[in-house]
């Protein structure tokens, strides 16, 4: 399945949030996810099936003023 | 200083940005003796972790964090943003940006309003960055802020204290509200004119991220406004417009 991930086309096996952020390689950073500009909470990755062509945004902490 | 029945020791609080190398941002908290700072969120890119890292950092100096929504110009990305935010930082505190117009980043104050509105009744606590309409103060207040935070000048402009007057106004009408200048704040001696107005506080960051030596810049600031709150304090002399002599013109000896 292709996804946008972080503005970059991607193919993943997976087939929820859960599935996505492990196959990024970021099951164990602190990250928060959107899909299709939505929130979905940690809680509701597993839940949250992808499909072709979502836009999926994970971000992590950075500085900030 | 109480912030959401939080209390801080630092009127001074800085944003983590721009800042030569993680080492010298550190030395900068620490010389400010900040006890808050805002931070962000990004795209994780790859394998590097820069956020993990910068992450971890910040966890280490033991200071609370303020997330802000910062490049968000619509109220659907700036909720998005500080629901991810929450999550991430764990805490329910949001330095609520929504941009307008882009080559001031002057707040969109209605959808600011707006996403002031959404986010309280989700349970967040809402730091909104504003400008210093009393309107607009009004609406934000209504919608359920316990504190507002006006801009001195557009970010990162260094200009300082914009519109004293709309300040100062601010302050008169609403005099136990938790005030904060965030923003265009390029000296200490700003900062302190900032506190001697009666605001509670000042955020800033580029000042000290950019100084030639950031470290020492962060503690002038510190100096600077720890100086100004202790002058509010004190009791600040009305400016006049004539000169008013000082030393009593009564018994002077008639020498003409």
């Amino acid at each position: 399945m292709q996804l946008l991930v972080n503005g970059v086309v991607r193919a993943l096996v997976g087939t929820s949030v859960t599935d996505a952020v492990e196959e990024l390689g970021y099951r164990d950073a602190c990250v928060a996810t959107a899909v299709n500009g939505c929130f979905v909470a940690i809680s509701e990755r597993h839940a949250h099936l992808l499909v072709e062509g979502d836009v999926l945004e994970v971000v992590a902490p950075m500085q900030g003023g | 200083m109480h912030i959401h029945d939080v209390e801080l020791t630092s009127r001074l609080w800085l944003g983590t940005a721009r800042y030569p190398s993680p080492a010298v941002l550190i030395e900068a908290i620490r010389a400010a003796e900040c006890d808050m700072v805002t931070v962000s969120l990004r795209r994780e890119c790859g394998q590097q972790r820069a956020g993990q890292d910068f992450w971890s950092l910040i966890r280490s100096l033991g200071v609370r964090v303020l997330p802000n929504t910062a490049g968000c110009h619509s109220v659907k990305e700036a909720v998005t943003t500080a629901h991810m935010a929450r999550e991430v930082f764990d805490t329910p505190w949001i330095k609520l940006e929504v941009l307008g117009e882009g080559e001031l980043l002057q707040p969109d104050v209605f959808g600011l309003v707006e996403a002031a509105r959404l986010l309280i009744a989700d349970g967040f606590q809402v730091f909104p960055y504003t400008t210093t309409d009393l309107g607009v103060a009004e609406r934000l207040v209504d919608a359920g802020c316990r504190i507002l935070m006006p801009w001195g000048a557009p970010i990162g402009s260094g200009r300082g204290l914009n519109d004293v007057f709309a300040l100062r106004a601010l302050r008169a009408y609403f005099p136990e509200l938790t005030l904060v200048v965030d923003a265009g704040i390029g000296l200490p001696s700003q900062a302190a004119a900032a506190m001697e107005l009666g605001f509670d506080a000042v955020l800033l960051n580029t000042a000290v991220a950019l100084a030639g030596n950031p470290s020492h810049m962060a503690g002038a600031f510190a100096q600077a406004v720890r100086a100004g709150h202790a002058a509010q304090l004190a009791g600040c002399m009305p400016p006049r417009d004539l000169a008013e002599p000082s030393t009593p013109t009564l018994g002077k000896a008639w020498l003409a």
